[in-house]
């Protein structure tokens, strides 16, 4: 259940600005053919070799499902945060090898849908370009409504409205647009699902007003990859394979994990699959946790952590793995 | 050097029989003396030569006339293949799969030529020659997974995956172990699941569960599972019961060689690339005891798994009546040599 | 094979009120009390924005005052399921999301208005169920595919095509209807006797 098991050798075609914090990146196969089908939400694992370092950041495919000759990708550029979206932004260039996994979709549509409703916030477009992608090329029934902070970061808004027109609904902050999610809850017909992929507090936001208006929720659909956090280094032994490690700041339990040779399960490596999830044999100190798959229980137990974007401050950490 | 197809009947005279070869290749499902269920998922990669898991899907001498008496089935019960709606794009996905591979593995019996989205398919065994656009239904004379499954060996559930669950939302049965695709459509993986005894205690569906959910493309899977059938007869399905269940109770001492069969299912899980459906094809595998017996491990050991499985599965299999006299049978090839480990003949 | 292991048996609960702009209340019979139960939690504005659809069935007038007490913003009575089913599609069809669908009485009814919501898009686990009075079963012939009404006996003749079925608890939420299977396929001979044991 590794990517690293499931890599496809790719080389970057094109890496285009998109705007003053995104850039576009283009892959193709290194060794030519079409590259897998994927469903509209998809994501891949990009891995990145940076001075000694693997990383690896989960990015949602923007391409259209249809045309596989390329996959394209789009990252905002992070400037606190542990790099990955630095090194893309600084490193890749055009003709540069790299690896990347098989698509995986933990973000699908639900096809039973007699409409569906896509609300968009900053860089969280990107999976909706793949989606509206796959519905309009089987005539299915969208409308996404899309807030930003203005022109300039309307990532892909052109696009968009050129294509789908009517259907894409923009909300610029600067213009003092706003989307008036109450209203827009209470006219959607019986059976629309509700999809959301942006920053925390608006899938927080959205969530809510739509829990509130009644949308049960099997119809409200949301995604959101934790970024690893950087943090204070930290030791922790591996019980089952004998093996004593340090976390260092800029990475992950996971990745460290990973460094002393072992292949712990992952598919989203952003808190939201369940896959690397992992038993706490004992501990001395406090879990910094800060995935969306335990429940509050599990983290208030201290027995359960996910090395994907969790951390540990304290004494002494024993895990199971 | 193509496969010799055989002309033969799961019905009626029951002419269905095994060619040396085919039962040298038989998939014998027991690594040990005992059975019991488990989480007996492995990976599906194409295996050794000679084996049934030399190609992601199996043909083999029995192709053509599977096909036949699956169109019978389908002409008396057209329920035994259903599709909901929102499952047609699973259903393009299952037809690019099986064509595709069957293609690669076959190339002398099948053959596929893409241009864009005009394709051409050929299936020499069936005769079958078509030209279609992917993805405009109106062009083939079935829907999609009607379509390919009419020309493939074994039954296909398409499982939807949403709300942490799979969803039985298409499929086609016309080879089953006694249940019901009609009955069992809308399901979640428990609720189908329902009538299997123990396993729910045992947390096998449970952790089955979050394997399949995290399936990934490109990375297949598959397990076995097995049960017995008297004639080798392909249909057994709850529709019909009422007209085989009588072939439970005319196992004799003298016709268990050529009447009680070993039924070994070969399931697959494949992730669709389009849908982000799962497909589970169940490939069915029928062999006589007077063929399993020909070798001496399988008879050794199948004695003893059948003389020992737990009373709650021998009922849920639907057993009961015959087991004493095929144990009875089998007893005659168990000198009570110890066994090797492992699948294969010694 | 006991009731409580079958995880294809529907659970049904206890009514409670739901966050929501509509509430689509649908009752037969004794139905009728887990609606007046749940009014009893139900925020003070409830039922300005609820619809009752009301079958009485066996228990005739006994619960239509006490409903249309609650002062529900629409109320119908009708005199049984195939009556009341065009208004039922004619409600989803102009329903929006945030409408809450609550469901009680009959196994029967609780089935058939899901099937009919599940039509209409409404996704089955948001649906709130009580089940009250009659345990009688629909059950669906696997043979000949009829289903056969108010089933309180074990084994059960098949209504359509006479054969003696087995009642299954293994239950499909498409059909609304438990499993009946040949009871006596491996020996047409044997025919056990027949208990009343759904009621
Ligand atoms: C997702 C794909 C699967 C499908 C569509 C499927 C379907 C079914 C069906 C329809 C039955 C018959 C139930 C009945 O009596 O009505 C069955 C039986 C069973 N299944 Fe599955 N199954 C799947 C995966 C699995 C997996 C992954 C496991 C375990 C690891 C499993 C274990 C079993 C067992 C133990 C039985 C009882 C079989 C016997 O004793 O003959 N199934 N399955
Ligand atoms: S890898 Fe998905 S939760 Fe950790």
């Amino acid at each position: 259940m590794r990517a690293g098991s499931n890599r496809i050798d790719v080389t970057v075609t094109d890496v285009v600005v998109v705007n003053e914090l995104v850039k576009r990146f283009h892959f193709e196969r290194t060794h030519g053919g079409i590259l897998p089908t994927f469903s509209g939400g998809a994501h891949v694992v990009v891995e990145m070799r940076d001075e000694g370092k693997t990383r690896l950041n989960p990015y949602s495919l923007m391409s259209s499902p249809l045309d596989t000759r390329d996959y394209t990708i789009s990252v905002r550029r992070d400037d606190a945060g542990r790099g990955g979206s630095l090194f893309m932004h600084r490193e890749v260039k055009p003709g540069q090898r790299m690896v990347i996994s098989n698509p995986v979709n933990l973000f699908s549509l639900d096809l039973r849908a007699k409409k569906h409703l896509m609300i968009a916030g900053g860089i969280g477009i990107t999976p909706f370009m793949a989606q509206t992608a796959q519905l309009a090329g089987r005539g299915g029934n969208f409308e996404l409504h899309y807030a930003c902070r203005n022109d300039a970061l309307a990532t892909y808004a052109d696009v968009l409205t050129a294509r789908y027109d009517r259907r894409i609904h923009l909300y610029r902050d600067d213009h003092g647009e706003k989307l008036d999610l109450e209203k827009l809850l209470s006219t959607q017909p019986l059976g629309t699902y509700l999809y959301v992929c942006g920053p925390a507090g608006m899938i927080k936001w959205v969530r809510a007003t739509a829990a509130e208006a009644g949308w049960p929720d099997e119809t409200v659909h949301f995604e959101h990859f934790a970024a690893p956090q950087p943090g204070k280094p930290f030791d922790v032994r591996l019980a089952v394979s004998e093996v004593d490690i340090r976390v260092g700041e800029h990475e992950s339990l996971l990745e460290a994990i990973e460094a002393a040779g072992l292949n712990p399960p992952y598919l989203c490596r952003g808190g939201v699959c369940g896959q690397c999830e992992t038993n706490v044999i004992s501990y001395d100190g406090k879990f910094l946790h800060n995935d969306h798959w335990l429940s509050e229980e599990d983290h208030r137990s201290g027995c359960k952590i996910m090395p994907c974007v969790s951390r540990f401050e304290g004494k002494s950490l024993t895990l199971e793995r | 050097m193509g496969i010799n197809f055989k002309q033969e009947t799961f019905r009626d005279d029951f002419s269905f029989r095994n060619s040396p070869e085919q039962v040298r290749r038989f998939p014998f499902p027991f690594h040990e003396d005992g059975y019991m269920y488990s989480v007996n998922i492995e990976p599906h990669v194409p295996g050794a030569k000679n084996t049934v898991f030399e190609h992601l899907f199996d043909v083999d001498e029995h192709y053509v006339s599977e096909m036949h008496d699956r169109a019978l089935v389908l002409a008396e019960d057209p329920l035994r293949c259903q599709s909901l709606p929102h499952m047609t794009l699973a259903g393009w996905d299952t037809l690019e799969l099986l064509m595709t591979e069957k293609a690669k593995s076959y190339p002398e019996h099948f053959s596929l030529t893409r241009d864009g989205d005009k394709w051409h398919w050929v299936n020499r065994p069936l005769g079958i020659d078509d030209r279609f656009t992917f993805g405009d239904t109106s062009t083939l004379p079935y829907d999609p997974l009607e379509y390919i499954t009419r020309q493939s060996q074994g039954d296909f559930a398409v499982l939807d995956q949403r709300d942490g669950n799979l969803w039985m939302d298409a499929g086609i049965v016309t080879t089953q172990a006694d249940w019901s695709l009609d009955f069992d459509i809308g399901m979640n993986f428990f609720e189908w699941h329902a009538p299997v005894p123990l396993a729910h205690e045992m947390g096998v569906f449970k952790r089955a569960l979050k394997f399949l959910m995290a399936l990934q493309q490109g990375q297949p899977a598959r397990r076995h599972n097995w049960t017995m059938t008297i004639n080798p007869r392909l249909d057994t399905s709850p529709e019909n019961y009422h007209k085989w269940g009588t072939d439970r109770t005319t196992v004799t001492p003298e016709n268990v060689g050529d009447k009680v069969h070993l039924r070994v299912e070969i399931q697959m899980f494949f992730r669709l690339p389009r849908s982000n459906a799962l497909l589970f094809p169940i490939r069915c595998y029928l062999i006589k005891m007077d063929e399993l017996v020909t070798s001496p491990k399988w008879a050794r050991r199948f004695h003893r798994v059948l003389r020992d499985l737990p009373p709650e599965l021998a009922e849920y299999k639907g057993l009961v009546r015959y087991r004493p006299t095929v144990v009875e049978w089998l007893s005659k090839y168990d000198d009570g040599a110890p066994t090797s480990p492992g699948f294969g003949p010694d | 094979m006991s009731a409580a292991s079958m995880l294809s048996r529907p659970v049904y609960g206890t009514l409670s009120p739901q966050a929501g702009k509509h509430h689509l209340l649908v009752a037969d019979a004794e139905g009728a009390a887990a609606i007046l139960d749940l009014a009893k939690n139900a925020p003070a504005d409830f039922f300005a924005k609820a619809h009752i659809i009301y079958i009485p069935g066996a228990s005739g007038p006994e619960y239509i005052d006490a409903l249309k007490a609650l002062n529900p913003e629409r109320f119908y009575e009708g005199p049984s399921f195939a009556a009341a089913l065009p208004r039922l599609r004619q409600t989803f069809d102009a329903a929006h999301m945030g409408t809450r669908l609550y469901i009680a009485g009959s196994e029967g009814l609780i089935g058939q208005v899901m099937q009919v919501a599940a039509e209409a898009g409404v996704d089955h686990a948001s649906i709130q169920t009580e089940q009250r009075g009659s345990l009688a079963r629909r059950v669906q012939c696997v043979h000949c595919k009829g289903i056969t009404e108010n089933v309180t006996t074990q084994p059960v003749k098949c209504s359509h095509c006479g054969l003696l079925l087995l009642v299954r608890d293994h239950y499909s939420r498409r059909y609304a209807a438990f499993q009946g299977v040949c009871i006596n396929a491996e020996d047409p001979t044997d025919i056990p006797p027949t208990e009343e044991i759904f009621r």
